[in-house]
């Protein structure tokens, strides 16, 4: 069993929800609380990961990062970082593709929240970062949270941007997903199966993980 | 104690908001029907809606001047506020709903903490026994009760209601009235109230300001005037 390349999709799956989480999260909130010229082009922007081809956003993030794209080369120069054939490039792609994923629930969510909620918690003496705590996030966290399962698991199977970026080096960048294609290729009809199964075990437990938190808010939030 | 003087224009459609008055009274109604601008003005005076022009003084304190370029933040005016459907966080509990303005940080009061002030309101509307139920399970006066508990345990400077009784049948609308009337010359809280009910008016207002379309119609009552 190849327990390298489920240790290393869970790990770039992992960083990458995180990275939804911060960046998703704030771009979602933004989006949701705030009215500027160019929303809409940026909305449509955000949302271009989920639409296009993985493997067109995967040619997309080697040219702009790439050793000889500016940003490559800046990364590489300054910071000694290299996106290309690494497993932070395999985080990279994972997190741009899965990035609308966590946009589009988390901007709900946010919007659901009845601003008239946000005045009371001003006019009761509130700062903003405190109506944010106390009110926006936890009346919108589980909207959060399943565009998070939803990305997770949406980057556990990555295959194209990844292959792309991050290429397929056993041990070193070879995630679940394209450890299988690897199997299959060459013949190894064991390893594929039980890989496949692993994976569509982890995914079935993610959704249903994000099921039940859907459920448990609409009910929380019935009155 | 009212010092109102607000002008805003709004962009979308051509409504004018031109409200001026000026009262000693303690408790003001505003009366009108919907869409004369009088939850406008209570947004104006509360800081959650930004005038053109205008002053706004309450209760011995400004809160807004155009000209002096003073303007309050809603958190900065210390008012106490009761939307017309309350507007109670659905995820705390009675307790923590009113507590809420006594934590000032990041975080929420716990479900079983039991704060003095908490205490008071909770025996002061006889909430007691929903200190631990969620909004979503309390009837519509109980809601109201605790709506008000929140704004109270503050220690507002002044009680600004919008459309308190509403949402209300009619039975419990005149009982409420009265509670409402004792708490004022209790509390002897400065307390702006709007609404389009005249009964409302007639009970609780020591000086009525009629609106509608943005302007100030009539103003009768304690030492009132309709501004400039």
């Amino acid at each position: 069993m190849d327990w390298r390349a489920i240790e290393l999709s869970l790990w770039v799956a992992g960083i990458a929800t995180l990275l939804n989480l911060l960046f998703g999260g704030s771009l979602a909130y933004l989006l949701a609380r705030r009215d500027f010229a160019g929303k809409s082009l940026l909305e449509a922007l955000l949302t271009l990961p989920m639409v296009l081809p993985p493997t067109v956003v995967g040619y997309y993030l080697l040219v702009l990062l790439g050793r000889h794209s500016a940003i490559g080369s800046a990364l590489e120069s300054w910071f000694g970082i290299r996106l290309i054939f690494t497993i932070e490039g395999a985080i990279i792609a994972a997190t741009v593709v899965t990035f609308p994923l966590v946009l589009k629930p988390a901007r709900a969510a946010f919007e659901a929240v009845d601003p008239q909620l946000l005045q009371a918690g001003k006019v009761l003496g509130l700062s903003n970062f405190a109506v944010f705590c106390r009110i926006s996030l936890p009346l919108a966290w589980r909207g959060i949270l399943a565009g998070l399962m939803l990305a997770f698991a949406r980057a556990m199977g990555e295959f194209g941007a990844t292959l792309m970026l991050a290429g397929s080096i056993p041990g070193k960048t070879q995630t679940l997903s394209i450890a299988i294609y690897e199997a299959v290729q060459a013949g190894d009809q064991h390893s594929a199966n039980r890989l496949v199964l692993v994976t569509s075990g982890l995914c079935i437990a993610l959704l249903l993980l994000a099921q039940w938190l859907t459920r448990r808010r609409s009910v929380a939030s019935r009155s | 104690m009212f010092q109102i003087d607000i002008h805003k224009q709004f962009a979308a459609g051509d409504f004018r908001l031109d409200v001026s008055f000026h009262s000693k009274a303690q408790r003001l109604v505003l009366l009108g029907p919907s869409g004369a601008g009088k939850s406008l003005t209570l947004k104006a005076i509360a800081g959650l809606l930004q005038p053109d022009t205008g002053r706004i003084a309450l209760a011995g304190q400004v809160l807004y001047d155009q000209a002096r370029q003073l303007n309050l933040s809603p958190q900065q005016r210390q008012l106490g506020y009761l939307f017309q459907d309350y507007a109670l966080f659905p995820h705390l509990n009675v307790r923590q709903n009113i507590g809420f303005a006594l934590r000032r940080g990041p975080a929420n009061p716990g479900k079983q903490q039991e704060l003095p002030q908490v205490q008071h309101w909770l025996a002061r509307f006889e909430l007691q026994p929903c200190a631990g139920l969620y909004p979503h399970q309390l009837s519509g006066g109980q809601k109201q009760r605790v709506a008000l508990a929140r704004a109270l345990a503050g220690a507002p400077r002044a009680l600004l209601l919008d459309e308190p009784f509403a949402a209300l049948d009619a039975g419990l609308r005149h009982s409420l009235r009265e509670e409402l009337l004792q708490l004022q010359i209790q509390t002897q809280l400065p307390m702006l109230l709007i609404t389009h009910d005249a009964t409302d008016a007639a009970v609780l207002g020591q000086a009525v300001i009629e609106l509608s379309e943005g302007q100030v119609r009539s103003a009768t009552g304690t030492n009132c005037s309709p501004g400039a």
